[in-house]
């Protein structure tokens, strides 16, 4: 049944890269020492392995490697960085912007910010899923403390103007932070350039090791800090308490070298192989749309609605031989189709009916191609069994049924 | 999350999919669910002189529980009379297709298909329900 398993579904999880796995072996065994050790050589061996990681991770992103802080993950460092500057910054104003496309880490962070009695403004983005920039501005107060807001979306894959963001933060004294997990690895990405505060990260989606991430915090003009919100021995500049994943840093080191060294060859296959799934998908079948802006958007994602067939029925038809996310929510307690896909102005209904396909370096062509022949025979045989595709080819008007709604 | 041998078994060979003219007099459809919720279901049963049905065909628009469970309701409708098909539960479909707790939806929407088919047959047909 599982004859060859296709995954694409990169957003999620990247597998390690083999050259990482090997890079972090020999800090589960030998070099096995804590790196708060300071009085022998297991710790310092343990301290170098982490400091040049941190040099790695700091390069990829345009940092200095002393604006790193390493953590459990993105949503951690996401946590971390709304919380933390919240706390931080109570006496300046307690106001943050932020966008209803945002991930659930930042979402539910904003949350309890607000139970913490700050102000949150939730912004909607336009129907592409890009931020309105005026619309931006004109939610910037003298209480705005920070404008959170991710480079690109995890669902649709589309890269905010950061660049502009930053300057508009910038201009009215705000501080500046994005999410920036889908971007960091992929694609150029530089802090200090693009004016951003705080960066959360993860190794995860980089080829690297989960269980690690980071945050970066800008160290000069402004210096930005926060307060942490795990206590304990005061690691990583008093910001993030607890022994450091010390093999786990190093994977992510090694992870960030790897993306900085192929990251163009990487991107310019991939934006092929992805241009070549749509354009496949598209000739092969009719009433298929793609999801947010085709402009600014990752190299290797495209999400896109089957029309009139249900995403999680679709992907049943790969027999689990491919790998995907769907934007239906079949299997989720809610019910709910996905809120990135419905902040876009999609109908419930072309939410349901997504698939999000996410490339990686480990994606060959041969792959891809296996998977465009997959999925357009899986849309046509849910479209037989679709009444209301019945219903569109007779000329139906479907917004005109009273429909049920359960 | 894994799907149960009969789910798959009628997601991948759905019994009686199709088409009967709604507009013949024995013939009642039953249109639930909505495509905002991912879920429409079309039933349609053909009913005999008797009051038996004798053909019932599906299609669904939805998950594989959702097909599943259409397609099974297509079977067990065939050979009934139409008094034991209101009989049917969606419990019934639940436990014959191990359904999970989150796709109970799904075997719901199969029963007011049934129901609703049924239905649209008695007031075509002057029967009182």
């Amino acid at each position: 049944m599982s004859a060859q398993r296709i995954y694409l579904d990169n957003n999620a999880t990247t597998p390690t890269d083999p050259r990482v796995v090997e890079a972090m072996i020999p800090y589960f065994t030998n070099m096995f020492g804590n790196a708060a050790s300071r009085n022998h050589p297991f710790g310092w061996e343990a301290e170098e392995g982490v400091d040049y990681a941190r040099e790695q991770v700091a390069k990829l992103i345009g940092a200095d490697p002393k604006e790193i802080i390493f953590t459990s993950g993105a949503t951690e460092s996401d946590n971390l960085a709304i919380k933390g500057v919240f706390e931080m910054y109570a006496r300046k104003g307690n106001h943050i912007i932020t966008l209803t496309t945002e991930h659930k880490a930042v979402l539910d962070a904003c949350k309890k910010v607000e139970k913490l009695g700050g102000e949150v403004t939730y912004l909607d983005v336009k129907r592409d899923g890009l931020v309105d920039l005026e619309q931006l501005e004109a939610a910037m107060t003298d209480k705005t403390v920070l404008v959170s807001i991710m480079f690109a979306n995890n669902e649709t894959g589309v890269i905010q103007p950061m660049k502009e963001i930053g300057e508009l933060c910038a201009k009215k004294g705000i501080l500046f932070m994005s999410d920036i997990t889908q971007a960091a690895g992929k694609i150029p990405v530089d802090v200090k350039e693009l004016g951003i505060h705080l960066a959360a990260f993860t190794a995860h989606k980089m080829y690297g090791p989960k269980g690690v991430g980071a945050l970066f915090v800008n160290r000069k003009g402004p210096r930005v800090k926060v307060t942490a919100q795990m206590d304990g021995g005061g690691h990583e500049r008093g910001m993030r308490s607890g022994t450091l994943n010390v093999p786990g840093i190093v994977g992510f080191g090694k992870a960030a070298e790897l993306c900085i060294n192929e990251m163009a060859k990487d991107a310019d296959r991939l934006s092929k192989l992805r241009d070549k799934l749509q354009v496949s998908l598209m000739e092969k079948l009719e009433e298929v749309v793609i999801n947010g802006n085709e402009e600014n958007r990752m190299p290797h994602v495209t999400n896109m609605s089957f029309k009139h067939v249900e995403g999680e029925g679709l992907m049943m038809t790969f027999n689990q031989n491919i790998a995907l996310s769907s934007g239906s929510a079949c299997t989720s307690a809610s019910l709910e189709p996905s809120y990135v896909l419905k902040a876009l102005g999609l109908g419930d209904d072309l939410a349901h009916s997504s698939l999000r396909f996410s490339l990686g370096r480990f994606t060959t062509e041969e792959e891809v191609e296996a998977a465009i022949d997959q999925v357009a025979e899986g849309v046509n045989h849910m479209r037989s069994l679709s009444p209301i595709w019945e219903m569109y080819k007779e000329g139906i008007d479907l917004e005109s049924i009273e429909w049920s709604e359960h | 999350m894994a799907y149960s041998d009969k789910v798959l078994d009628h997601f991948k060979n759905p019994r009686n999919v199709g088409t009967l003219n709604k507009d013949e007099k024995n013939v009642g459809t039953g249109l639930v669910g909505a495509p905002e919720c991912g879920d429409v279901m079309r039933l349609q049963i053909q009913v005999d002189d008797n009051g038996v049905i004798e053909d019932a065909k599906f299609k669904t628009f939805g998950c594989g529980s959702a097909i599943a469970s259409s397609s099974l309701a297509t079977e067990w409708l065939k050979g009934k009379t139409v008094d034991d098909a209101l009989k049917i539960d969606n419990m019934d479909i639940v436990e014959e297709l191990a359904l999970p707790p989150v796709k109970i939806h799904c075997s719901v929407l199969a029963e007011d298909a049934i129901k609703s088919a049924i239905k649209d047959y008695q007031e075509k047909n002057g029967i009182e329900a």
